[in-house]
């Protein structure tokens, strides 16, 4: 057995669990996701995964559900071996996941969506009418009997698709279910709908696997945790048997992996260069108001979804209809375009969520990338200036050491962690004055979330100012001088210096008052 | 570095960039001529290629400018009628206000249809083939009223009749100097300017594009503005060709014109292809239509080879990814 | 009650071409010179019911989210089939018809093994398959010509009881025998669901591969029927590559009309024949207006562009510019 040579872990083979997982690893090209797993779930049981992002929780469900394969390791069901090709396999063995990204169809009825796979037939066809029935059932345990089964998926709101999410997958009579964050879009009458419906299943003897970051929501339905971290498990513990900061600490790990540059001691507070009042947009983001200063790293903290991306977007230029006053070096302006956003006048950069499909041209060259935002520098009359233009580039890829095989290549063929660095390089080829980003390290290797620390913090140095959005408490520990946490669209709390740490972070985070030291109260309600 | 290190690095940078589809292009209008010259030695004369080129570059002309809007994940169907306006509007204006204005008013027009479907496409957001399809109606409605009302003149004008048909040097026809020019044209503009750059971006990721500031709005209105253009400027050669506009006359262009750009490599959802390999395709379609008709065979057999042609190199190297969750 | 309202909403693109069609209608019987007779109405449906069955045959593939751009050629090649076969007697009818029908069908299903194991884009796969339908409707008619059995093609194009148009009847049985119990199928469903959301539908276990073949071979089935009535109403075979592109144009005007998305999973065939059914209208109401006849065109230019831009209400709707790009 592979175990991490630091925990004292030896899980002998559990003859009561159901479903087993050996020695699984699973590896994204040099990425290892998942290192020599041990798992076990057990019926009747409500089992709850613990870790941070990149921790490898999705990988592991993921493997379980049939959706991607295991790169080595075994899998037991009942304690036989079986290997899935595809999600149907593991529907049809009883295991059924709700996923974080839903697997409904926006254009179809709540009722076709629910019986897609399975439908009840009548002489050959679909029974419309059994169908609708076993919509109603299946909404109404969930509580949701105010869903027409006639709707089309895409006129309901987010939080009543999880819930029919999660009646689909009821309908499938899972013996294992998994749900995958699967709270985060809920109203709290929601949640504890959820909560008793998984109790009511706990009862009837299903598994299921709970993956959360709320940790109330653990305290109050787990029966048995698991933490991850680094594609590891950890341990694995009963319920009240460890406190919550004993979990934290098994969660963040013991040493600190991760090194961050000093954070300079600023005299006098900086001068602002981007400054917001009363920033809102619709009913996602309210009464915004931050300022970042020349040379200062701002972080945006809070759980998944609370508004970071939008406010990011707003600041971009790509929503329409914000309002609020931004003030960019102390001029107001009206973002209208990523265009005039990017202008030397503005000068904003926004490294997006998703590199994939917002950051990066995969198919296109590394170098195409590179210039992509800064061409109109290297244009003379018509044409593109390409000495200039392949001087600099050369010079950016020297200065944030991306590793490519030659700059022509597709930037597709490079890790991860060099294509986040290619749309780093993208921005600041474009001199920006004010930067923002959106979680630039998720799913990175250790060394390169560590250059670009480095790199924030330099460009911070030389007078950039930063906004900077993670999902990982730590870099906001780490990186910021100043840290922004939002709820519900709204900014919650601000911290700054020693208040930065983790206890402040993940209580403001899920909206409690943990810490009576706070310097700043807070009354968000809960979304409704 | 000596002359001969620098020559090989040219050309193994030059092999690097010419990609499989456009090698397998090529290679098949090879096996296609020596094919023929089994036939008859004729295929490799160079009269003979000379007028398949002339052939050619009327095609080539148009498939320039639906290049640029496939390239864009877009496509053009707006060209049968595009065409026909440049050929008829050319004539016209030479009626009208003399033959100087013929060739500048064709090409307005194709200007201005071409811009109706950009802003269609880029500001409407109406699916570009479906909005083409609109304008190609409507161009076809003016064409029509236009040669009831006036009775217009449909002779082209002795400088189009030069374009189109005349060899003014080394023997090589006007029209393929023409397509030549336009050729090089829209190769530096992919490869040496901005709106090339973007124009591949957008075709691969149009929302990237969008966030890495580009005005991806003004870049699809200039493709299809374009692409308007080249149709009519292969209306007003046609035109010149058989000395005459006429209604329906681009009828016979829009598939071959989107072929050729498919099998040069130019992918149909956009964001990859070359101008070499549309050069390629257009000279395909075009041998491959002539050698049909040299060996007689009849129309029916020569669109039954033609679309298997087309389907059947595609499946050696267009196919796409196999779906994944 | 509830439902209901759900239900129209759900449907407002076809209601409102529904709607549109009735009033057109009513406008153009209003002022025919013969109002409301039965010959006025079987002239109409015998135009109307071409379109409508290739508009039908379009719909589906446009519902996986692909394109048939041979639809056109199929319904002139199975144009050129029939007049070759079906006549004779009886029994030689019968075969006939079912060949015509059995052909088109097999050229859909050409079509949908190459989109779905070929792995090519639809839109480039019937564009070629389509010169190739072309191709063996010349071979079959080089000139045009050919007959068919007049009985039958008197029948077909006139009425039932004197009443009802005949042609309407078919349509009505190719709605009732074809898309009713595929739009109500596991797999027709499955087309609805890829055209939605391709990545879901492989998700939760449908067969794509399956319902897109079965999309493009119904198309071509549905081609083939309306071919098989094209040589009704002109009792030969004619191999017009003009006809063909006409039909395969308009089949997609009429799709979106009939409030069918172009990017697949909403809509279906009732819209798209009423779809053709308006576009069909627009060139009788015209005629009857007396609009000058080199007018028409023109206007009918116009108003398929206004109709396929109506859409684009949406667009300025639109808060987050990045939901533009999907």
């Amino acid at each position: 057995m592979n175990a991490p040579a630091e925990e004292p872990v030896s899980r002998p083979p559990d003859p009561a669990a159901f479903w087993q997982m050996r020695g699984i690893s699973k590896r994204y090209g040099g990425v290892v996701a998942l290192d020599g797993v041990d798992f076990a779930c057990h019926p009747g049981a409500i089992h709850a995964i613990l870790g941070e992002n990149g921790a490898g929780k999705s990988t592991l469900i993921k493997i379980a559900a049939g959706v991607v394969q295991p790169s080595a390791g075994t899998l037991l069901l009942d304690g036989e071996a079986v290997t899935f090709a595809g999600p149907q396999d593991a529907n049809a063995k009883g295991i059924v996941c709700i996923f974080q990204e839903l697997s409904l169809m926006p254009d179809l009825s709540v009722a076709d969506n629910i019986s897609m796979a399975d439908p009840p037939l009548r002489w050959g066809l679909i029974d419309h009418r059994a169908q609708r029935r076993r919509a109603e059932e299946l909404l109404s345990k969930v509580g949701c009997d105010d869903v027409n089964p006639l709707e089309l998926v895409k006129n309901l709101p987010l939080s009543r698709r999880q819930m029919v999410e999660i009646a689909k997958a009821l309908g499938r009579n899972p013996r294992m279910l998994i749900l995958d964050e699967a709270t985060s879009a809920l109203t709290a009458a929601d949640v504890e709908k959820v909560y008793a419906i998984l109790g009511e299943l706990r009862a009837q003897g299903l598994a299921i696997l709970y993956i959360s970051h709320r940790m109330h929501e653990i305290e109050e339905l787990a029966d048995t945790c698991s933490v991850f971290r680094n594609g590891r498990h950890i341990e694995t513990f009963a319920k009240g048997t460890r406190s919550d900061s004993e979990i934290v600490q098994l969660m963040i790990g013991r040493e600190y992996t991760q090194v961050y540059p000093p954070k300079p001691q600023h005299e006098t507070p900086p001068e602002p260069e981007l400054e917001i009042t009363g920033l809102t947009w619709g009913n996602r983001l309210a009464d915004i108001s931050l300022s970042v200063g020349k040379g200062e790293i701002v972080g945006l903290g809070g759980l998944d979804g609370q508004g970071q991306r939008e406010l990011l977007l707003a600041l971009f230029g790509v929503l329409r209809g914000v309002t609020g006053e931004v003030k960019v070096a102390g001029r107001r302006l009206r973002l209208t375009s990523p265009q005039f956003a990017k202008s030397s006048a503005v000068g904003i950069a926004l490294i997006p969520e998703d590199r994939k499909s917002e950051g990066l041209l995969l198919p296109m060259s590394v170098r195409d990338n590179i210039s992509m935002a800064s061409i109109s520098h290297f244009t003379r009359g018509l044409f593109i200036d390409r000495e200039r233009q392949n001087a600099e580039i050369d010079e950016m890829v020297r200065r944030l050491s991306i590793k490519a095989g030659d700059v022509d290549d597709p930037v597709a063929t490079l890790s991860g962690g060099n294509q986040q660095k290619v749309v780093i390089a993208k921005w600041l080829m474009t001199n920006a004055r004010i930067v923002l980003l959106n979680d630039p390290t998720r799913g990175i290797d250790v060394g390169t979330k560590q250059e670009i620390y480095q790199l924030l913090r330099d460009l911070a140095a030389a007078g950039t100012a930063i906004l900077f959005y993670t999902t990982d408490y730590d870099e906001l520990i780490g990186c910021c001088d100043r840290v922004s946490i939002m709820y519900d669209g709204r900014i919650v709390r601000e911290l700054e210096g020693e208040a930065i740490n983790e206890e402040n972070i993940v209580a403001s985070a899920l909206n409690l008052m943990l810490d009576d030291r706070s310097e700043v109260s807070s009354q968000a309600e809960e979304p409704a | 570095m000596s002359i001969q290190e620098n020559m090989q690095g040219a050309l193994q940078g030059a092999l690097k960039s010419v990609d499989r589809p456009v090698v397998i292009a090529f290679g098949f209008i090879v096996v296609m001529l020596l094919a023929g010259s089994l036939y008859s030695s004729s295929f490799l004369s160079a009269n003979y290629l000379l007028q398949q080129l002339q052939v050619a570059a009327f095609l080539g002309i148009i498939a320039s400018g639906v290049m640029l809007v496939i390239l864009l994940g877009h496509i053009d169907l707006s060209i049968p009628w595009l065409v026909t306006v440049g050929g008829m509007m050319s004539t016209a204006a030479a009626g009208w206000w003399g033959p100087e204005y013929a060739i500048p008013f064709g090409l307005f027009c194709g200007l201005v249809f071409g811009l109706i479907n950009g802003l269609g496409v880029a500001i409407l957001r109406v699916p570009s083939m479906i909005f083409t399809l609109g304008i190609n109606a409507v161009a076809q409605g003016v064409m029509v009223l236009h040669t009831g009302g006036f009775a217009p003149q449909d002779h082209a004008s002795e400088t189009m009749r030069w374009l189109a048909v005349e060899r003014s040097f080394l023997n090589i026809p006007n029209a393929v100097f023409i397509w030549a020019v336009i050729g090089i044209a829209v190769v530096i503009l992919l490869k040496r300017t901005p709106l090339g750059r973007y124009i591949y971006a957008i075709g691969n990721q149009e929302g990237a594009t969008f966030l890495s500031g580009v005005n991806t709005k003004a870049v699809l209105i200039a493709c299809f503005a374009i692409s308007g253009m080249c149709s009519a400027m292969a209306g007003v050669l046609l035109a010149g060709y058989s000395n005459k506009g006429y209604q329906a006359m681009g009828d016979p262009y829009l598939l071959p014109a989107i072929a050729a750009v498919v099998l040069g490599g130019t992918h149909i959802l956009g964001g990859r292809g070359t101008y070499l390999g549309t050069v390629a395709g257009v000279i395909l379609i075009s041998l491959l239509q002539s050698i049909l008709s040299v060996m007689q065979m009849p129309e029916a057999g020569r669109q039954i080879i033609y679309g298997c042609v087309i389907i059947g190199m595609l499946l050696v190297y267009g196919r796409g990814q196999r779906v994944q969750g | 009650m509830n439902d209901l309202k759900l239900r129209l909403g759900q449907n407002q693109g076809v209601i409102l071409a529904i709607v549109v069609f009735f009033l057109m209608f009513t406008l153009y019987i209003a002022n025919h010179p013969a109002g409301l007779t039965v010959p006025v109405v079987t002239t109409a449906a015998n135009k109307a019911v071409l379109l409508a069955l290739v508009a039908m045959a379009q719909t589906l593939p446009v519902l996986t989210g692909g394109l048939d751009l041979s639809v056109g050629m199929v319904f002139i090649m199975t144009n050129c089939l029939a007049s070759s076969m079906v006549s004779g007697d009886p029994l030689q009818i019968a075969i006939g018809t079912a060949v015509v029908l059995l052909a088109g069908a097999l050229a859909g299903l050409v079509n949908g093994v190459i989109v779905v194991y070929g792995r090519l884009q639809p839109i480039i796969t019937t564009l070629a398959t389509g010169a190739v339908y072309y191709g063996i409707a010349l071979l079959l008619r080089p000139v045009p010509g050919g007959d068919v059995d007049e009985e039958l093609a008197d029948f077909m194009t006139y009425t039932v009881f004197e009443v009802v148009p005949t042609s309407l009847v078919v349509l009505l049985a190719a709605v009732l025998i074809i898309w009713l119990p595929f739009r109500n199928s596991v797999v027709g469903r499955g087309c609805y669901a890829v055209g939605s959301a391709e990545g879901a539908a492989y998700m939760t276990g449908v067969a794509i591969g399956r319902s897109k073949m079965a999309a493009y071979t119904l198309a071509g089935l549905l081609a083939g029927l309306a071919g098989l009535m094209l040589t009704f109403v002109t009792f030969s075979g004619e191999a017009s590559a003009p006809i063909g592109g006409t039909y395969t144009l308009n089949s997609i005007a009429a799709v979106v009309i009939g409030g069918t998305s172009l990017y697949g999973g909403a809509g279906g065939a009732i819209g798209s024949i009423f779809g053709a059914f308006i576009l069909r209208t627009i060139d009788d109401l015209l005629f009857v207006f007396d609009l000058p006849p080199l007018w028409q065109p023109l206007f009918q230019g116009v108003v398929l562009l206004v109709a396929v831009s109506l859409g684009a209400a949406r667009v300025f709707q639109i808060r987050n510019r990045l939901e533009l790009f999907k």
